[in-house]
């Protein structure tokens, strides 16, 4: 079964599309993607083990280290660039959302919501959020830039990137589409620069 | 996870090619042999052939050993044979020593058929392209229509580079480790320095040095101790070596005393031993030569634009001699032209020399991949 987050960039992408997907994990994104629409897919990763894990999934990866940038890779070279799940992870934050517009014509941005009622009902009671989409203790968790809807948008406007569409999800893969950022739990943004 | 075990005992063979080999020189080879050896059976459709490309030093004898020798393993042992990543279960693996070299192909310290005696001096200079066309040859000779994958390290990484665009049909994959799509100023400056140390000796009598019945040791010694100290990084002569004495204490004197200079004394006696300087020459001046940008107004995007394999390109972290960046010059080229590759940058201690060396990610990376092309090739 596919992430509901997968459909939906999924959607976004047109058909034999060149796409990057920066910290492409195992590569399942990218196998999706060959698989529905036929893209020519790359995916950015930095532990040997996801490396190997892509290659042996069938899935073109360079092992590379995002938070030094995209310096490599020409303006406008991909059709689209995606950051699933990464962003909240990342040191270089705005740096890497710049970049990903440079190389990209467009780009893909998937977070877990800081702002789900769930996350702020667990801070009222005094504790950091536990979520399935963020199953770590405070103390190992390699998310460091959390944000909600209304901080990455701000984030969006700061660097002059332009949402073009916005799908927000709840835990169960259902579309939000009232009060997002309270009721959703995965953001996924269609940005240009 | 499968067990991996050695090849056993592997015999090379010999193949001979009458029609003339156009040389990119200018001149024409009249006729050669060239000394290989496989491993592994080539299954019904042919399709699973791997060639192995071997680097400055190499020879066709790769994995396995020689009967009646057990301490002539193969140089890449660690990587092919039952059960390894190049496994020879599933693949039918490849080795041949290239034109111009001294293990039994054709080359300096062979017999010129038109004067009975060694070529010495007058061999052709022969390019990373001649080796791919006369490896080409070898491939008709053994009836392999197309290879699953062409690799190699270092100068064999130039040839899996090369097959991609002197034979874009004829191979699957190419395989290209700890490689460079041309030599930097620095690394032909080295490659001067040695070859320097071999044409000043005196014993060199102008590459005829057969005829005298010498050969110029000190030359190949100093040419092959300088090689070392740039196949290795400074931190793992570091690590190996330190500041290590033989004696207790400095003895003031000009012989043998730091760990480090018994190592390369050593490592040059065994190449003056085995290797002849003729192909040293040579092999280093094919590296020099290298450079598939330079037939496209020095666009590497544009030279890659004819390759059809798929690629996986590796580099090591210490490697200064074919450094990271110059892997990654390979992958922009490659991904200009959105063909497929995978690119792994390995964590190693070990320098150039890496891509010799069992290491966990390295071979988890090959394994994975070549995994890959066994599953499309059927084999």
């Amino acid at each position: 079964m596919i992430r509901a987050d997968l459909a939906a960039i999924a959607h976004w992408i047109s058909p034999g599309a060149k796409v990057l997907d920066l910290g492409c994990g195992d590569g399942q994104l990218l196998t999706y993607l060959q698989q529905a629409k036929q893209v020519s897919g790359y995916g950015i990763e930095i532990e040997p083990e996801r490396v190997v894990a892509s290659i042996r999934n069938g899935v073109n990866v360079l092992q590379m280290n995002l938070e030094t940038g995209l310096s490599g890779f020409d303006d406008h070279s991909f059709d689209t660039v995606i950051l699933s799940q990464t962003l909240q992870a990342m040191k270089q934050t705005e740096a890497i959302l710049r970049d990903m517009l440079r190389v990209g014509r467009e780009g893909i941005v998937t977070f877990p919501n800081f702002g789900y009622w769930k996350n702020r009902v667990q801070v009222l009671r005094g504790t950091m959020p536990k979520s399935e989409a963020m199953p770590y203790e405070w103390y190992d968790t390699p998310n460091i830039h959390l944000c909600t809807l209304a901080d990455f948008e701000g984030l969006c406007r700061t660097i002059g990137a332009r949402v073009i569409e916005r799908i927000v999800i709840s835990p169960e893969g259902r579309r939000v589409n009232a009060f997002p950022n309270l009721l959703g739990s995965l953001a996924i943004y269609r940005i240009r620069a | 996870m499968k067990s991996s075990r050695s090849l056993g005992h592997v015999t090379p063979q010999r193949a001979h090619f009458d029609a003339p080999l156009q040389l990119a020189s200018g001149t024409t080879l009249a006729s050669f042999d060239l000394i290989y050896e496989t491993y592994g059976k080539l299954n019904a459709a042919r399709s699973n052939a791997i060639l192995i490309c071997h680097a400055l030093s190499g020879t066709h004898h790769v994995a396995g050993t020689y009967e009646g020798n057990p301490h002539s393993t193969g140089w890449w042992d660690n990587m092919v044979g039952p059960g390894k990543p190049v496994d020879t279960e599933r693949f039918f693996v490849v080795g041949v020593n290239n034109l111009g070299g001294c293990h039994g192909s054709t080359g300096p310290s062979s017999l010129d058929p038109a004067t009975g005696r060694p070529f010495g001096a007058r061999f052709p200079f022969v390019t990373v392209a001649d080796w791919v066309n006369a490896q080409a040859r070898l491939a008709d000779y053994l009836n392999i229509p197309r290879f699953a994958a062409v690799m190699g390290g270092s100068l064999g990484a130039m040839q899996a580079l090369q097959w991609s665009l002197s034979y874009p049909e004829r191979l699957g994959h190419a395989i290209v480790i700890a490689g460079a799509p041309s030599l930097s100023a620095q690394n032909i400056g080295f490659n001067e320095v040695a070859r320097q140390a071999i044409t000043t000796d005196p014993d060199f009598h102008g590459g005829n040095y057969y005829a005298h019945g010498v050969i110029p040791e000190r030359g190949l010694r100093l040419a092959r101790m300088l090689g070392h100290i740039t196949y290795l990084s400074d931190d793992a002569m570091m690590e190996k070596f330190g500041r290590e004495l033989l004696g207790e204490r400095p003895r003031f004197s000009l012989d043998v005393e730091f760990e480090i200079e018994s190592y390369l004394r050593h490592q040059g006696d065994k190449f003056a031993e085995r290797f002849d300087a003729n192909t040293y020459l040579i092999m280093t001046k094919a590296l020099d030569y290298f450079d598939p940008a330079a037939q496209a107004q020095g666009s590497l995007s544009a030279a890659l634009a004819a390759a059809r394999a798929k690629f996986l390109v590796l580099s090591f972290t210490t490697d200064w001699r074919f450094s990271p960046g110059r892997s990654r010059e390979i992958v922009k080229a490659l991904l200009d032209n959105s063909i497929s590759v995978s690119y792994a940058e390995i964590e190693s201690t070990q320098g150039h020399d890496a891509f010799l060396m069992e290491n966990e990610d390295y071979f988890a990376v090959m394994n994975a991949y070549l995994q890959r092309v066994a599953r499309e090739v059927g084999a």
